[in-house]
């Protein structure tokens, strides 16, 4: 298997999202509105987002007629060079120091926070680090068990509190802990939320404070997770997350089940901060850094 | 829920409204931008497709521009296609006529389905009709203790054998029900992705052992355009019976509700608005489209009215207002049984024009009401119902009592005070009444 399909088929259907794009692509199409509408239309349909979709349309035709293009394989070659731009940043990885460094993860109501989590502890585990998860969801049931299941596989310690405590009081206890048993990294997990219930972001905003003042600094990551086949609403939720918790990087969940990825370019656009991990399948190993080149590379080279 | 969409399509309708005549152009362009909002809104491009194409067609068979209010007229239509593209009538549950009557929940990950568990039982059994609930998701952590912890909030029995085989569980499950006499069983399953292959035959060996006379497709509201597709992939392996739509309290524009329906046909039995259990609601296409349309929904509200009060309540309360002897108990109670109803933002927004006339962000501020609550809490029975009484040292007690200030006593007095006088207006048959905005051309 080459590197390349490798790629491919990490980023499971996800890679047909554009596949309408780059037929246009090799298709050598005079550019008529027809065409335009077509391009506009494909991008509608990868999820990419109305107000993303018309930045780029209105970026491409300026450019087009600057430039007297005649074909439409022309405008798809600038498109994937925009697209390039637009997702690769310099900071992608994981900022995982100072130690121990603090990780909270928020979301909407089934997004696969507490599941990334296990995945992210498992993976910090086998790489010899020390991890402290901290279950920070009192609210939904048995959410701690679940987490808790997590910490007994990957072997990672856990703090919990009783279902329905304050759960900046939960995330006190647990980075009061980390720092006394010096681990390396401190996993937070927290209630799906659904971002347009102001009481509930002030709690989240609560949380981050306390992370804060007992850490002395803001989190290492404040990782948002995006469930992948989530449409125009991803933007709202990467909007409204932002204000109460500065989002430093984006986690897009069950890619592999959509043909959909467009809804990365939306959120990136949208942000302006790098998407970090994809998860493409229920294996922990299935939770993987995002390489925006090799993206890109599965979208355009068919 | 869906305000962004009636918010875009209001602003495309009240540029037409107020003109004696529109152009033929002027409607293409109108649907134009009628399609780009319901492509915003999530809704998948052939549903969004077939939905301009067909209201082109009815505008020009109902002679829109010859109309003396052509923007109405349309409006009117859009209307009649909204409620048509929701299913048209309310679909309610159905049961078996030989007991037990099974009700299997299938769908994506983190759709909501352990959740839409309880809460269906919940609904049923105050509806007289008792639950088994049955975990046969054996694969994701701790998700049979959620529906345990969801049967002791409901008070309903789980059946539950751990991780074994779900097929098994589900069989035992419905011959527990049986033994035991319980008329229905609900039976939650694992989230999976409809291309998994492996979990898809799973359900459908599922099925075939229990024979579910209902198999519900719950999906997330804020899902995109992907909709079509995964709804597609469960309607073809299951065959669904009905949809239950769970988020819908979020910011979503909800077009997902128009494209599962548009792809499987299956009606949308039930929506979900909120995190707490009883946030359950059945759908009601006709309903959602006024809303969409920014017209109100006036029923629902009424509904939950009646499901938290009953008539006597409602003579006794009126002949105290008549009277003039609405206490601060009463108001207490009051506040108690409107809050049953649910978000106090929420039921604003059902009267027709507040949801537009309201700022973006509007919320009521739900912890005041607590606030209020343990002030009233915090009054002996005298000062209950004789509020004159509270002079400065009872005031001073009582917020250190309740753990507020004493300006939030003074606050609560005033306010009472002040809605009593109100109240004497209403119930001396004032002759001011509240006018309401108007809906739809008859």
């Amino acid at each position: 298997m080459s590197w390349l399909t490798k790629i491919r088929d990490s980023f499971g259907k996800a890679r047909e999202s554009l596949s309408a794009v780059t037929a246009m692509g090799r298709a050598k199409r005079p550019i008529t509105d027809e065409f335009w509408d077509e391009f506009e239309e494909a991008l509608i349909l990868a999820d990419v987002g109305m107000p993303t979709i018309q930045k780029i349309l209105d970026g491409l035709k300026t450019v087009q007629r600057q430039e007297a293009w005649k074909t439409s394989d022309q405008v798809v070659a600038r498109f994937r060079k925009d697209v390039e731009r637009f997702l690769v940043f310099e900071q992608s990885a994981l900022a995982l120091a100072p130690s121990p460094a603090i990780v909270l993860i928020v979301g909407v109501n089934g997004s696969g926070k507490t599941t990334t989590i296990g995945k992210l502890a498992t993976r910090f585990r086998k790489a010899g680090k020390s991890v402290l998860l901290v279950a920070g969801d009192t609210f939904r049931a048995a959410a701690a068990e679940q987490l808790g299941i997590w910490a007994e596989r990957s072997g990672a310690q856990l703090v919990r509190g009783a279902e329905g405590a304050d759960p900046a009081a939960v995330v006190f206890d647990g980075v009061r802990a980390g720092i006394a048993r010096n681990v390396d990294i401190i996993l937070i997990d927290t209630a799906g939320r659904l971002q347009n219930k102001t009481n509930l972001m002030a709690e989240l905003e609560k949380m981050r404070r306390v992370i804060e003042r007992e850490a002395g600094a803001p989190p290492a990551e404040t990782l948002l997770v995006l469930d992948g086949t989530t449409g125009q609403n991803a933007l709202s939720q990467a909007k409204l997350f932002h204000a109460v918790a500065p989002i430093s990087g984006v986690v897009i969940t069950k890619l592999d089940s959509t043909a959909k990825g467009g809804v990365l370019i939306g959120v990136v656009d949208q942000l302006e901060v790098p998407i970090k991990l994809v998860g493409v399948g229920e294996k922990a190993e299935d939770l993987r850094d995002f390489d925006p080149l090799g993206f890109v590379s599965a979208l355009f080279d068919a | 829920m869906f305000e962004q969409l009636s918010d875009r399509l209001g602003a495309i309708f009240s540029r037409l409204a107020g003109r004696g005549r529109i152009s033929e152009a002027e409607v293409d362009e109108a649907m134009r931008e009628v399609r780009v909002a319901l492509l915003e809104a999530d809704v998948a491009l052939p549903a969004a497709k077939a939905f301009v194409a067909r209201i082109k067609e009815k505008a020009k068979g109902a002679d829109v521009l010859a109309s003396l209010t052509p923007a109405q007229t349309i409006v009117k239509i859009v209307h009649d296609e909204l409620v048509e593209l929701l299913g048209g009538a309310q679909a309610r549950l159905q049961f078996s006529d030989a007991p037990p009557s099974v009700i299997l929940m299938v769908g994506l990950q983190g759709s909501g389905k352990t959740t839409q568990v309880g809460k269906l039982g919940l609904r049923l059994k105050e509806q007289g009709r008792r639950s088994l609930l049955v975990a046969a998701d054996v694969y994701r952590p701790a998700a049979v203790a959620q529906l345990q912890t969801l049967g002791k909030q409901t008070d309903l029995p789980v059946f539950e054998r751990g991780q074994g085989d779900a097929v098994a569980i589900a069989r035992e499950g419905v011959a527990e029900a049986r033994r035991l006499g319980i008329s229905t069983v609900i039976i939650d399953t694992a989230g999976r992705l409809q291309i998994d292959a492996s979990l898809m035959d799973e359900l459908v060996r599922l099925k075939a052992a229990v024979n579910p006379k209902e198999i519900l497709f719950v999906a997330d509201a804020m899902t995109g355009q992907e909709a079509t597709t995964v709804a597609r992939g469960f309607h073809e392996k299951l065959g669904i019976t009905g949809i239950i739509l769970t988020k819908m309290d979020g910011d979503t524009r909800g077009g997902a509700a128009f494209s599962i329906f548009h792809e499987t046909g299956a009606p949308i039995k039930f929506i979900g608005t909120g995190e707490k259990l009883t946030a359950l609601e059945a759908f009601h296409p006709d309903r959602l489209a006024s809303r969409i349309l920014g017209m109100g929904d006036v029923m629902s509200l009424i509904e939950r009215t009646q499901s938290v009060y009953s008539e006597e309540q409602a003579k006794s309360l009126e002949q105290k207002l008549r009277k003039s002897q609405f206490t601060l108990d009463d108001f207490l109670e009051q506040m108690r049984q409107v809050r049953k109803m649910g978000s106090m933002t929420d039921l604003l927004k059902m009267i027709p024009g507040v949801s537009r006339a309201l700022p973006k962000d509007f919320e009521i501020p739900e912890k005041e009401l607590g606030k209020i609550e343990a002030i009233i809490c915090s009054m002996t029975r005298a000062e209950r119902r004789n509020p004159d009484i509270l002079n400065g040292s009872r005031r001073k007690r009582i917020a250190s009592g309740s753990g507020t200030l004493v300006s939030d006593v003074n606050k609560l007095v005033k306010q009472f005070e002040a809605s009593k006088s109100m109240m004497k207006q209403f119930g001396g048959g004032g002759k001011r009444r509240p006018r309401l905005p108007m809906g739809l051309p008859q």
